[in-house]
């Protein structure tokens, strides 16, 4: 299996260079290639996570420089499962775009190849320079399709999305630099060992370090108090884009689940667990800010980038946990997530195109054509991100409020997530009683030019609710191998050999 | 010399942290400029400063310079290159299409048109 590590990234590069080169006059032609290399991303990564499911870690030594000199790719269950996951979800935002996004702007499925490569990247690299370098090229893809289209309230908001973001890249830097200072390595697996050598005056610029880039993967995953550039962003960015981007939050989560499991993990000695005092308080700051912002929302896509901040805080309290169960309940929670933010999004966007000049403002106005069918699916699509049953959201969420049964900060979160789960219902029931509800009391209807029946549109959305119905079908089978991930997380050892090869551990320590 | 190299990288980091809070586009591009060279220089440093040293180790050769971090830093160095052109474009772009600079999309001392919209 060892070449195909490589395919999730190599894949969307050359099929961006080839869309941006060869066939960039050609919209139909566009599409084709771009749905084909996604679907074919999608083949490849399922086939990914079956191998991985049944095999120890496996890693990939870019240019075959041997590890710890080189960059590695490492293939374990979590990294297959979040470029499956990406996979999927790009399946599901092109099919979207397709049908006339694409169009409002030049280079869509250029950018779109472009962002799916970063963050496929993101997931599989093993080491944290290369992290950085994946970070850029998924940011500098973002800020392209953020401005897809642009428009005066798209640029002021894409231009705070850049700053913020650049700002970081400083800091991602800054916190690399002192860590590779006193460690001498940037490889993930040789992290783990030289952590645990580092002489006792260097500690602190170590836990230094650690804590600034914990700092940055918490601006990625929109964590209180260094959120404030998602729901403007969010809010702002063209619909399939929002719904792309419901990956990048998650490839902050997934940063710091790996890199603080990993390196700080259970074998760092004074280090061990070092994001763990941080994580838990602020995502249940998050988690209300989140929900609040749901309550107070004026505009329906500032509403649903309020929930994916929510959403953001009840994943990261299950990371911040780090215990396997947690773990295991909060990747549960990560996949639900996901689609559920993302068929939020898309299907906002319907309903958006369709009542013309009032657009997302959540104010009582004349019926709009296909209302029934819309509210239908935002209806499906508010129960997922609410957490109600039978969709997977409530599955996800008892997941996570029984792995806390034994934590000290139970009664804490307990409380927090069931009251924040009650406004989340309470935000999502108003608007959708003002969008599809109260209309009929308004006389008139409001008629718009374009497509009465969308196809692909409806076939990406209807899929994104699919992707929930399949998640509580099969939650049975899905909680095995996410207990196989966070056992293999835990089990660091594994991930350690499989890099660096059998007698690495012996350097613990000394 | 580690007190020059500390101390130029704390002046730029300040002067960076100053320009990135003003209120309009430009000092906010170039208080990001002022921030990604302190960065480089600070992840130049990260290998231990060290003068007249081969970048290799060699035979016979038991002093060296870290070669890594320069490798590194010229990797920031284009990335940090190129997102200075993005938002130089960026906001010129926004500049013509909103018609003022402000980071916020209007003027100081003006209400917000966008504000009650969020």
């Amino acid at each position: 299996m060892g070449d195909w590590i490589v395919v999730p990234i190599v894949l969307p590069a050359v099929m961006a260079a080839l869309i941006v080169l060869a066939v960039r006059h050609d919209i139909l032609l566009q599409r084709v290639f771009s749905i084909a290399a996604t679907v074919g991303l999608v083949a490849v990564t399922l086939s990914l996570v079956i191998f991985a499911n049944g095999h120890d870690p496996e890693m990939y030594a870019l240019g075959d420089w041997p590890a710890p000199f080189g960059i590695v790719l490492v293939l374990d269950r979590l990294s297959a499962m979040m470029v499956f996951l990406t996979s999927l979800l790009g399946l599901g935002v092109v099919l979207f775009a397709s049908s006339e996004w694409d169009q409002r702007g030049k280079h869509f499925h250029a950018l779109f190849q472009f962002q799916l490569m970063g963050v496929n990247g993101a997931f599989l690299t093993g080491d944290v320079f290369n992290l950085f370098v994946f970070f850029e090229v998924l940011l500098i893809a973002s800020y392209g399709l953020m401005l897809h289209g642009a428009g005066a309230d798209r640029l002021k908001a894409g231009m705070q999305y850049v700053v913020i973001n650049l700002t970081g890249s400083s800091l991602f830097l800054v916190g690399v630099g002192m860590i590779y200072s006193v460690t001498g390595t940037l490889n993930m697996a040789d992290l783990a060992i030289q952590v645990t050598n580092v002489a006792s005056g260097d500690a602190a610029i170590l836990r230094a370090g650690a804590l600034i880039l914990l700092l940055v993967f918490c601006v990625k995953a929109a964590l209180v108090p260094v959120h404030f550039w998602l729901p403007g962003t969010y809010a702002n960015a063209p619909a399939p884009v929002a719904a792309l981007f419901a990956i990048m939050t998650k490839v902050g989560a997934y940063s710091v689940l790996r890199l603080y499991s990993l390196a700080f993990g259970d074998m760092a000695g004074d280090m061990a667990w070092l994001a763990e005092p941080y994580i838990l308080p602020a995502a249940l700051i998050t988690l209300v800010v989140g929900m609040t912002g749901v309550l107070a929302a004026k505009r329906l896509n500032s509403l649903i980038a309020f929930s994916v901040i929510g959403s953001m805080g009840t994943l990261l309290i299950a990371i911040g946990l780090f215990t396997p169960e947690a773990i295991s309940a909060g990747l549960y929670y990560l996949l639900h997530s996901t689609f559920s933010a993302a068929a939020l999004f898309l299907i906002a966007d319907l309903v958006v195109s369709r009542r013309g000049q009032f657009g997302d403002s959540l104010h009582t106005a004349p019926r709009f054509h296909q209302s029934g069918f819309l509210a239908v699916l935002f209806f499906v699509g508010a129960i997922g991100m609410a957490g109600m049953p039978p969709l997977s959201g409530f599955i996800g969420k008892l997941q996570i409020l029984d792995a806390a049964r034994d934590s000290d900060a139970m009664i804490w979160i307990w409380s927090i997530i069931l009251v924040t789960s009650l406004m989340c219902i309470v935000g999502f029931g108003r608007a959708g009683s003002v969008l599809f509800w109260k209309s009929s009391s308004v006389d008139g209807e409001i008629t718009v030019e374009g497509a009465k029946w969308p196809v692909l549109p409806i076939i990406a959305s209807c899929g994104m609710l699919g992707a929930l119905v399949a998640l509580t079908i099969f939650a049975g089978p899905i909680s095995d191998y996410l207990q196989g991930v966070s056992v293999q997380l835990f089990d660091t050892s594994q991930y350690i050999e499989a890099v660096l090869g059998e007698n690495a551990l012996a350097l613990v320590g000394q | 010399m580690e007190f020059l190299v500390a101390s130029s990288i704390g002046l730029l980091t300040t002067c960076g942290t100053y320009l990135l809070l003003r209120g309009r586009t430009f000092p906010v591009v170039v208080g990001l400029a002022l921030l990604s060279y302190a960065v480089n220089v600070f992840l130049f440093a990260m290998g231990r400063l060290t003068i007249n040293m081969p970048p290799i180790l060699r035979e016979g050769v038991t002093e060296y310079t870290d070669p890594l971090p320069q490798a590194l830093v010229l990797t920031a160095i284009v990335i940090s290159f190129g997102m200075t052109a993005l938002i130089v474009v960026l906001s010129i772009r926004a500049y013509l299409e909103i018609g003022n600079d402000h980071v916020d999309g209007r003027p100081v001392g003006e209400p917000s048109e966008a504000g009650d919209k969020n």
